[in-house]
């Protein structure tokens, strides 16, 4: 309360963006390892790998940025392209 | 009075809206979807239709089935939604453009003949068109122009297949088209254009993030969702569509990572969300057509809900550029909360509404052994998380700390997405009122251990992916930029080759005449010169050059009887 000009919120300390951090691994840790113990229904061979929708969302997401990323260096202009 | 088309009490509306002081204005506007659910409600049946005759064509201005109904309910609720998003705005022009535009959507949803569709496809292009003319910017207004083209010829295109399809079929009225023959391939083209098929979709991403900050909200709602409807009614089942359907919720997720704008952002995801819809009128069956008019259902509520969030940063910051935003929690918390439930429901979590509509396209599409393709569709579901369910929030409302301290949004416009994400959460908690009012019979339940698992490990590790990226400093950044697409083909290459086949043109003619007069001289010198000189009739070049047209005259006259007439 000592300084009056900025009120500090919630995300400015960073232990607390740390706690959300390791709140959210430990979430995914129990999702991966949930999948092991637990007998999904399968429709497709795929499905069979374990934790497959954890290892296709993790991987398909690193493709789509990186792709995004050579996609940027082909189509990306200035921002006032087409008012010259 | 019972066969009263919802339509007119949107006209009517209206007019009325015109013509009354400031003050009752937004008395009559919210009055107006109460009365016309109410009228859905107590008077308007499955079964129910209403007709008059113009010359010798039936006019059916009234079809209700379950498919029509459905519609008509989501555009009542969409329309008092984004009546309530927009009840600070005085501007009379956005307010009767508003109530036009719904009234169309539920005059084209309840047509039951092309003609009747037609009228109401084109005042659906007419009047959307104010809601981007509204922000009175240049941009805006060439934008707006841009758009209306579009949407006018999918009219043009719509007339023009009908009247085909009157001729070989003798009838007007429009039920399954179906893709043989030219007259079904205009209505599908025209069907494409508003529904944002790939390479015409750029009036969209164009045209939305153009639009006021309330008109954006309208827009989302109606016109595409008003394609899926026709879609599903006229080519359900078509193979085509499934291809098409998965190209679109695939390609706009690319965009949608490098756009800077986030209206932008939001009208490629919006893209993405029609894929999954067309997918499943592609496949035909009654679990996927299902799937995809409860998912346009979900869409339109959760995709309001994150253009409401993205109109009211818009209303107070005065643009929505991700690269400037940031740290918008501090001061706009209950916004914040809002848009993270419109994302986690694009996102499809359970609970929310998008994971009980998407889910049946999904199962469908694995009970047809579209294996391959469901592999797309996964990484779309990814995709579409990454983008609109993280990227939306992250980038707007926390990131780095732009200093922007705006105010919260005004009372309006945060009762407006509270309403939405209220119902984003009834139809994610409670999906069986939600399938009972779907048009084919078909028993589904979205939730079990399965379904549940495996899209939230879907979701987490998507959002990992996030994570570890911005870690690793991989995240591309949001820049200040024009990102290309279909709409460089009519902004720049044509207009670009038109003015180079213009200036090619200019400087052919010039060095043509040049050589010209160069030649012409040296000829009359050299018949100065001569001794035809010396004769009478070329001493004036008036008779000389009579002369010289009349023999010219006689020879082409000669070689037309020798080539044409013989």
């Amino acid at each position: 309360m000592s300084d009056k000009t900025e009120k500090t919120y919630l995300f400015d300390n960073p232990r607390n963006v740390d706690r959300l951090l390791k709140g959210f691994y430990a979430v995914c840790v129990f999702l991966a390892v949930f999948d092991l113990f637990v007998h999904r229904h399968i429709y497709m061979d795929w499905e069979n790998i374990p934790a497959f929708y954890a290892i296709y969302g993790f991987v398909a997401c690193v493709a789509l940025v990186l792709m995004a990323k050579v996609l940027r260096k082909l189509v990306m202009r200035k921002e006032d392209y087409y008012d010259e | 009075m019972s066969e009263l088309s919802p339509f007119l009490i949107y006209f009517l509306a209206s007019l009325l809206v015109l013509a009354s002081p400031a003050m009752i204005r937004n008395a009559l506007l919210l009055a107006t979807p109460v009365l016309a659910a109410l009228h859905l409600f107590f008077n308007i049946e499955p079964g129910m239709t209403a007709s008059y005759t113009v010359l010798e064509f039936e006019m059916v201005y009234l079809r209700a089935d379950k498919l029509s109904l459905l519609f008509a309910y989501l555009f009542t609720l969409a329309s008092f939604i984004s009546t309530v998003f927009a009840l600070h705005v005085k501007d009379v022009r956005q307010q009767v453009a508003g109530l036009i535009y719904a009234g169309s959507a539920l005059g084209a949803v309840f047509a039951g003949d092309f003609l009747t569709l037609f009228i109401f496809w084109e005042l659906l292009a007419i009047s959307s068109v104010f809601l981007i003319w509204a922000r009175d910017t240049e941009r805006a207004l060439n934008a707006g122009m841009r758009y209306l083209v579009f949407q006018v010829l999918s009219g043009v295109l719509l007339l023009a297949g009908a009247l085909l399809h009157y001729q070989e079929t003798g009838s007007l009225m429009f039920d399954h088209v179906g893709l043989n023959g030219l007259a079904g391939w205009l209505v599908f083209i025209a069907f494409g254009i508003k529904s944002a098929f790939p390479f015409l979709h750029s009036w969209l991403t164009d045209g939305y993030p153009e639009a006021t900050p309330t008109g954006t909200v309208y827009l989302s709602a109606f016109t595409t969702k008003v394609a899926v409807y026709s879609l599903a009614r006229g080519f359900a089942g078509e193979e085509i569509l499934v291809y098409i359907g998965v190209t679109m919720a695939c390609f706009p997720i690319f965009y949608a990572v490098i756009e800077n704008d986030l209206r932008k952002v939001l009208a490629y995801s919006l893209i993405n969300q029609v894929g999954f819809m067309v997918t499943g009128i592609g496949i035909g069956t009654a679990l996927s057509l299902n799937g995809a008019v409860a998912h346009a259902f979900s869409d339109v509520i959760f995709k309001g809900l994150l253009f409401m969030s993205m109109g009211a940063v818009l209303f107070r910051v005065g643009h929505v550029n991700g690269s400037d935003l940031g740290g918008l929690y501090k001061t706009m918390p209950k916004t914040t909360g809002l848009c993270i439930v419109g994302a986690m429901s694009i996102s499809a979590f359970p609970l929310f509404s998008g994971f009980v509509s998407k889910s049946m396209v999904m199962s469908a599409m694995l009970m047809e052994n579209y294996d391959y393709l469901w592999l797309f569709m996964l990484f779309a579901s990814a995709g579409v998380f990454h983008h609109a369910g993280i990227k939306i929030p992250y980038f707007a409302f926390f990131a780095h700390d732009s200093g922007l301290r705006p105010q919260e949004a005004p009372l309006n416009m945060l009762v407006a997405m509270a309403l939405a994400a209220f119902v984003c959460l009834f139809i994610g908690s409670q999906p069986q009122y939600l399938y009972a009012l779907l048009p084919w019979e078909v028993d589904y339940w979205p939730y079990d251990l399965t379904h549940v698992l495996t899209q939230t490990q879907l979701l987490f590790f998507s959002a990992l992916a996030f994570v570890w990226l911005n870690k690793q400093g991989l995240y591309p950044p949001e820049l200040h930029s024009t990102n290309l697409d279909a709409e460089w083909v009519y902004r720049k290459f044509l207009p670009a080759g038109v003015q180079r086949g213009l200036a090619f043109a200019h400087n052919a003619k010039k060095s043509t005449v040049a050589a010209t007069v160069v030649h012409m001289n040296s000829i009359r010198r050299s018949l100065s010169e001569s001794s035809i000189a010396k004769y009478n009739l070329s001493e004036s070049w008036p008779t000389g050059s009579m002369v010289l047209w009349i023999s010219f005259t006689l020879v082409a006259y000669l070689l037309l009887d020798i080539f044409i007439y013989k």
